[in-house]
């Protein structure tokens, strides 16, 4: 069992009123957000299950794009969030999704464009008292939680890439926590996920590069 | 130095000698990550949230995002100052309290979730209004949240805080044995009476379903919290005199979690039945009917 600290207890101290559909929110696009290597101009979301009934009353709507627009689970910001957008000069749009099934009831997908057009589109899902998953990147199945510096692959799916991604981890004395490789089908496009306890550093984003068949990489520090 | 139920945290107050709070400070210094005076920074912001949390819908009420709630604090406060009121002043400043963190939770405000955003009211409710009826100290204070942690940790870990696992008992039913536990403590108790006072409060409110309106953390959470903040100080004051309670807190726990588990999943915050259930409640949207 993970240690549970006294601020486990007594927190977190969160924007309400919902750990779940407000916090777990803003938390599952703040990591969207990082993910982005350009600055946002556009963002879709589209709400599932839960979220697409419940998401005015509990503020889901605001939290999402609190998240984008950088703000953390308790920042006062995130309750004039539609306001405060159209001064980042950030466009949204919600899309609620009432008849699709998902996996799981809090679900909502992040549908990114950046300020020169890079497209990334996220799913998340919050898993209950604030924790959130990635489940999804593009049409591929994934799955971490950003509680970790976490760096993320796209890559050709190819002999010898995760082996040149673990060298350069290895050269950098980077310590896995976890890894793992998701695909849709075999040699198509696949996501290596690496894991780490500590911060990744940046410098191994170039290391990893000289490999031909990785196509994009990106780096969410803990 | 670590304790894993309330048997094992009572062995420890008695071999080093020390308070509920002062083993559970020990315990993060010595298990966890935090240092001392780390952990008083964080005691320090977390009362300060929880007073501004307390104060802001008494002088600026709010409408609460899903609109069932708002004003509700400032009504009770100010009718608790007049010749009519029923609580007097200890009680009424708590249940006012606990009621104006609820509103600025549901407003999108900043809360500490104590142990959850849905019962956040109770430990601020019921220690803000001693502190002010008794003039404590911050510090104080600082130590009746680390008590109140002990006890949320031990039922985290043993039963559930969750209202979706074990019903409205686990969330406003832990706060309420935290609160109860905690006010014990800075009174002048024992731990073994702050244990009295938790077990108490938490067979006090044992079967208490999770059945929010529309789904939202608004009604009937918000007067549930009253309840939690009120039970605390009653049972707080039962420990104090001296009173017991035959079932050991340990076992409450599991008699908690047990009840919990047995609770029907339309009463474990589905919003299907309960409150949420009925004509009036499926009207301002219940999930059976899917009209939220």
């Amino acid at each position: 069992m993970n240690f549970l600290s006294i601020f486990d207890v007594i927190g977190p101290n969160m924007i309400g009123p919902s750990s779940s559909h407000t916090a777990g929110a803003v938390s599952m696009a703040l990591l969207a957000r990082k993910m982005c290597p350009e600055p946002i101009k556009k963002v879709t979301f589209t709400l599932y299950g839960s979220f697409a009934k419940t998401y005015h009353g509990h503020g889901t709507d605001r939290a999402l794009l609190g998240g984008i627009l950088g703000f953390s689970t308790d920042d006062a910001r995130i309750r004039d969030a539609f306001e405060l957008a159209k001064e980042f000069g950030v466009e949204y749009e919600y899309i609620i999704d009432e008849e699709t099934v998902t996996d799981h009831p809090n679900t909502a997908d992040i549908a990114m464009t950046g300020i020169n057009g890079y497209e990334l589109m996220v799913r998340g899902e919050s898993i209950g008292g604030g924790k959130i998953k990635i489940v999804r990147i593009g049409n591929i199945d994934v799955e971490f939680t950003g509680e970790y510096s976490t760096l993320i692959v796209k890559q050709l799916d190819t002999p010898g890439v995760v082996a040149h991604i673990t060298q350069c981890l290895s050269n950098q004395n980077v310590n896995i926590a976890f890894m793992r490789l998701f695909r849709e089908d075999k040699g198509a496009t696949a996501y290596t996920v690496v894991e780490s306890d500590e911060p990744i550093p940046e410098s191994i984003l170039d290391d990893i590069r000289t490999n031909e068949n990785v196509h994009e990489l990106m780096l969410v520090q803990m | 130095m670590d304790f894993r139920n309330g048997q094992e945290l009572l062995e420890l107050c008695h071999k080093e000698n020390i308070s509920i709070s002062e083993a559970m400070k020990t315990r993060e210094i010595t298990c966890g990550t935090l240092t001392s005076e780390e952990i008083d920074e964080k005691l320090k912001t977390v009362l300060t949230i929880m007073k501004d949390a307390v104060n802001e819908p008494l002088m600026q009420p709010k409408r609460s995002m899903g609109g069932l709630i708002g004003g509700e604090a400032k009504k009770v406060s100010d009718f608790g100052k007049t010749d009519r009121s029923v609580c007097g002043s200890l009680m009424s400043k708590a249940i006012s309290y606990s009621m104006a963190v609820l509103e600025v939770n549901a407003s999108m405000g900043l809360i500490v979730a104590a142990p959850t955003a849905g019962s956040a009211g109770v430990l601020p409710g019921v220690l803000l209004a001693l502190q002010e009826e008794k003039q404590l100290s911050n510090e104080l204070l600082h130590s009746a949240i680390l008590n109140a942690s002990a006890i949320g940790y031990i039922l985290m870990r043993n039963a559930s805080v969750s209202g979706a696992e074990a019903g409205c008992q686990a969330e406003v039913g832990a706060a309420s044995a935290m609160a109860a536990s905690a006010v014990v403590e800075i009174m002048g108790g024992t731990p073994e009476m702050s244990l009295e006072a938790a077990s108490i409060a938490m067979s006090n409110l044992l079967g208490m379903v999770c059945d929010p309106i529309a789904g939202l953390v608004e009604a009937p959470c918000q007067s549930r919290n009253t309840i939690g903040a009120a039970n605390a100080i009653t049972c707080a004051e039962l420990a104090l005199s001296g009173v017991t309670h035959p079932i050991p807190f340990d076992e409450m726990a599991e008699a908690m979690y047990r009840v919990g588990k047995s609770i029907p999943f339309e009463l474990r915050e589905t919003a299907m039945g309960g409150c949420a259930g009925t004509p009036t409640g499926c009207a301002l949207g219940c999930h059976a009917c899917s009209k939220a």
